[in-house]
């Protein structure tokens, strides 16, 4: 019996990104390759352009609305639990927990096996199906919040907070700042599980993708567009006491001010840290995160029973560093393409 | 802990002052006693604990955290509780996370080799909200944007009172305030407090306005100087002697021989001043408003500013005299009670501010334009038949600031603005004459002005800038002395660092006078003769 390849020798680093050299494919590729694996639908995940998509059915659907005709020009839908081989590479995908759709990538080559986690993250969340831990040599893991002090506190803590505004500040609106693919629909779904059933005012940016997820099986409820075309004083009126959702981008800008006082409020991972908010102009910060915090972190790289750990996306140092102590052998991968928050924390 | 959490959290997000005002009494109506009454004293800075100290809180983290992950925590987060609060790996005791009473009561209570003890089991009991509220709390400056007076303004508002009753009882009561919760919620009387050397809002007057004088009758008002100083209010009631501000803050600590000389049983307003009464003549001689600043905001006095800058005060009114409060009386009664009391008690380091007798306004108006004394602001103006009432009434007093200094200058200077005015020559240095030495006239700098002239004053200062450039010091060009700007500014004084030997306060362009020849500018020596230090 042969020992099994080690795994740098066929997963490795290349300027288009993290190549797979058995299957002949790059997963996530932040440039136009033409074989790709796509994690999810996040758009520093799923590049338009590329000639032949691997992804989960729903990845693929969010690709499609947002390209359109440039969502890859050949796409293959793999469930997740499915395996499927690609030139001596098996490629299956299982749950991540991240957004609808988003997967990580299992891959076995000659024995070894690469896990490449993608986005994920360990609390609940009634809009996608829960990350599945898969035991492996290598575990490639995101560290978007990599460092100690982002430990996501309770979402319905976090959520208690909009509702308790809601209630303090009936007379205005609730301007939610929230990534488009993910935190729209999870803070809706979150709002509706705690028994908030008015209509939910999205911004024209938001739209499409919600209506992707009803498709897709996940219940929204009644939802509005945040228009006053048309309408003056009453037309306003009906955004008084209301959530009304918009890109962060949109919350403290010219948007926000037609409505009626809005306070301005942001779901993110990022919120954590108040003066990131403030700078942000949010004065009602819910610290809501579709990524791992450092805790969620650290158990995921142990119950992966991975010996290896590589880190990427977001602060590797602290992450590389806190593996080793748990004993693992760990190392950044520098892959290009990522800044820091433009990612959907 | 978790509401107050909550609140802190709330404030320090909440841009607007109404918003504040409202998540303060929201958390007054929820909060039981007493940990709303601590609330209340944090928030108008009434609690230390000087046994918790950053350093403290640095030790107990860098005991469970790796010194790397937490430097470049950190170094991301930039405010050590907040880094603390978010990093903080807890280690579950089962203890029951603490009330705010307990932690406040606790701490009061512990001897200071117990108080990290005490801190470390109450971070492992919380969670981050809290912890965060819990650092800031102990150790002191919440910074979450909220004045003390601010915090009684809430309290008002949720007890459906006016903050001028808030402030009457506030300095005879205690945190934490169980009884003023009570009253405010209507289950208790008003609080009896036995020490009434408390605040009395203070009475304000409204800036005389073009046009206001015509409708008033000079024989029903009183004229006073309005002394550059800061106005306050001296409490000395039962035994208790207190130095309020204008806003109701204890600044006695910081004044002790105004507190020493407070032996009598009165509530007095005046302006607090630096002053020396031992000098020729017997005259109080007042010293500029910035040796007033530098002893302001220090908690402890050495005996050298004690000497240097010995505080004084000049008396408006009384309020209360012998526990009778006669803020009621009209202004002309309680003027003569003052004048009485004085003569009667002499307290020392205090006199009182004289009345200015007038005729008609235009004589008024003569006396104000004479007044020269850079201790004089300009004029109160009081009805006298006034009684004292909290807060800014319209109508019964006025202030009447003192028309600012004019000289004339020459531009010797100018250089390009920030921002938008950024493509402009727009901030100006100027000079007086002074004899040259040999039998001439040099113009010396003796200030700089960057405001004061229209949009279209401005380009037209460019221009002439432009033209008539003589030198060029990188962003800086000398011009040639030709042109003369009145500069209007509020007092001059005497200045080591600057080559004149003056420093002006305020200086603005006032009137640019492209009629007037350079050579009649006004001279160094008539700036001197302004300063009355
Ligand atoms: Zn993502
Ligand atoms: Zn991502």
């Amino acid at each position: 019996m042969t020992a099994a390849p080690k795994p740098e020798s066929w997963v490795r680093v290349l300027p288009e990104g993290l190549y797979v050299d058995p299957g002949g494919f790059f997963i996530d590729p932040p440039r136009a390759v033409d074989r790709a694996v796509i994690s999810h639908g996040h758009a520093d995940h799923a590049r338009p352009h590329h000639g032949h998509v691997l992804a989960t059915p729903e990845t693929l659907a969010i690709m499609r609305q947002r390209y359109g005709a440039n969502a890859g020009a050949a796409q293959q839908a793999l469930a997740c639990g499915e395996t499927l081989r690609v030139g001596a590479v098996d490629v299956r995908l299982v749950p991540a927990g991240h957004v609808l759709g988003s997967a990580q990538v299992v891959l076995d080559y000659d024995g070894s096996r690469v896990v490449v986690s993608g986005d994920y993250k360990r609390s609940p969340d009634p809009t996608c199906a829960p990350f599945e831990p898969v035991p492996c040599d290598v575990f490639v893991t995101e560290a978007t919040f990599g460092l100690p002090v982002f430990r996501h506190p309770p979402v319905a803590a976090e959520l208690d907070k909009l509702l308790r505004s809601l209630a303090l500040f009936p007379e205005r609106a609730h301007v939610v700042g929230v990534y488009a693919l993910g935190k729209c629909q999870r803070l809706i779904a979150l709002l509706r599980e705690a028994g908030h059933d008015r209509p939910i005012y999205l911004h024209g940016a938001l739209k499409g993708l919600c209506d992707l997820y009803e498709r897709q099986g996940v219940a929204l409820g009644p939802l509005e567009p945040a228009t006053v075309a048309g309408g003056g004083r009453e037309a306003r009126e009906k955004f008084r006491g209301a959530v009304v959702l918009a890109p962060p981008s949109a919350i403290a800008d010219r948007w926000s001010r037609r409505l009626p006082d809005p306070v301005v409020a942001a779901a993110s991972g990022w919120m954590r840290v108040r003066q990131r908010a403030r700078q942000r102009g949010v004065e009602l910060p819910m610290v809501i995160s579709d990524h791992a915090d450092w805790d969620e972190l650290i158990a995921t790289i142990e119950e992966t029973g991975a010996p290896e750990i590589w880190v990427t996306h977001g602060r590797e140092e602290a992450l590389v560093l806190q593996a080793g102590k748990l004993g693992r052998r760990a190392r950044a991968l520098a892959l290009v393409g990522r800044e820091e928050e433009d990612d959907a924390g | 802990m978790k509401a107050f959490a909550a609140l802190i959290d709330g404030l320090v997000f909440m841009p607007s002052r109404n918003g504040k005002l409202r998540l303060m009494a929201d958390y007054f109506a929820r909060a039981p006693d007493p940990d709303r009454g601590w609330a209340l004293a944090a928030l108008t800075e009434g609690l230390s604990f000087p046994a918790a100290k950053a350093g403290l809180i640095r030790a107990l983290a860098a005991e469970r955290v790796d010194p790397a992950l937490f430097a470049w925590s950190y170094d991301y987060v930039g405010d050590l509780a907040e880094t603390v609060s978010l990093i903080w790996p807890e280690r579950p005791t089962g203890a029951p996370p603490p009330a705010l009473g307990e932690v406040v009561e606790r701490l009061q209570a512990a001897r200071r080799m117990e108080v990290p003890g005490l801190i470390e089991g109450w971070l492992d009991a919380l969670g981050a909200s809290e912890r965060f509220a819990l650092l800031k709390l102990i150790t002191g400056g919440l910074r979450v944007g909220v004045s003390a007076r601010l915090a009684k303004t809430a309290l008002a508002g949720f007890g459906g009172r006016e903050v001028a009753e808030i402030e009457e009882l506030w300095h005879g009561l205690a945190p934490p305030y169980r009884a003023l919760f009570a009253w405010l919620e209507g289950h208790g009387g008003r609080p009896e407090t036995r020490d009434a050397a408390t605040f009395r809002p203070l009475m304000l007057a409204t800036p005389l306005e073009e046009g206001d004088l015509d409708g008033l009758d000079p024989a029903a008002y009183r004229a006073e100087w309005k002394w550059d100083g800061i106005r306050v209010q001296l409490a000395a009631c039962g035994g208790r002697r207190r130095l309020f501000s204008r806003t109701g803050d204890e600044i006695g600590g910081a004044f002790p021989e105004i507190v020493d000389a407070m032996s009598f049983e009165a509530v007095l307003d005046g302006e607090l001043l630096v002053a020396r009464p031992e000098t020729r003549g017997g005259d109080v001689e007042i010293a500029p408003f910035n040796r007033l600043q530098q002893r302001l905001n220090r908690k402890t006095v050495t005996a050298k500013m004690l000497a240097d800058d010995p505080a004084w005060v000049r008396l408006y009114d009384i309020l209360v005299e012998d526990g009778e409060d006669i803020r009621p009386l009209p202004f002309d009664r309680r003027r003569a009670r003052l004048e009485a009391w004085y003569g009667r008690t002499r307290p020392g380091r205090m006199d009182l501010s004289p009345l200015v007798p007038f005729d008609d306004w235009s004589t008024l108006a003569d006396i104000r334009a004479g007044a020269r004394a850079n201790a004089i602001e300009g004029l109160m103006l009081k009805r006298g038949d006034s009684p004292y009432v909290a807060g800014r009434p319209k109508g019964p007093w006025f202030k009447w600031k003192r028309g600012p200094l004019l000289l004339d200058v020459v531009l010797m200077y100018a250089q390009r603005g920030h921002g938008k005015r950024s493509s402009f020559y727009s901030d100006f240095t100027f000079g007086a004459w002074r004899p040259d030495g040999r039998g001439g006239d040099e113009l010396v700098p003796v200030g700089k002005a960057y405001f004061g002239f229209t949009d279209e004053e401005l380009g037209r200062l460019d221009r002439w800038v432009r033209n008539h450039t003589v030198e060029r010091y990188g962003p800086v060009r000398a011009v040639s002395p030709e042109l003369v700007l009145e500069v209007a500014f509020d007092s001059v004084h005497r200045s080591t660092r600057h080559k004149s030997g003056v420093a002006m306060r305020f200086p603005r362009v006032h009137r640019i006078r492209w009629d007037k020849p350079a050579s009649e500018a006004d001279r160094l020596a008539t700036l001197e003769a302004m300063i009355v230090d």
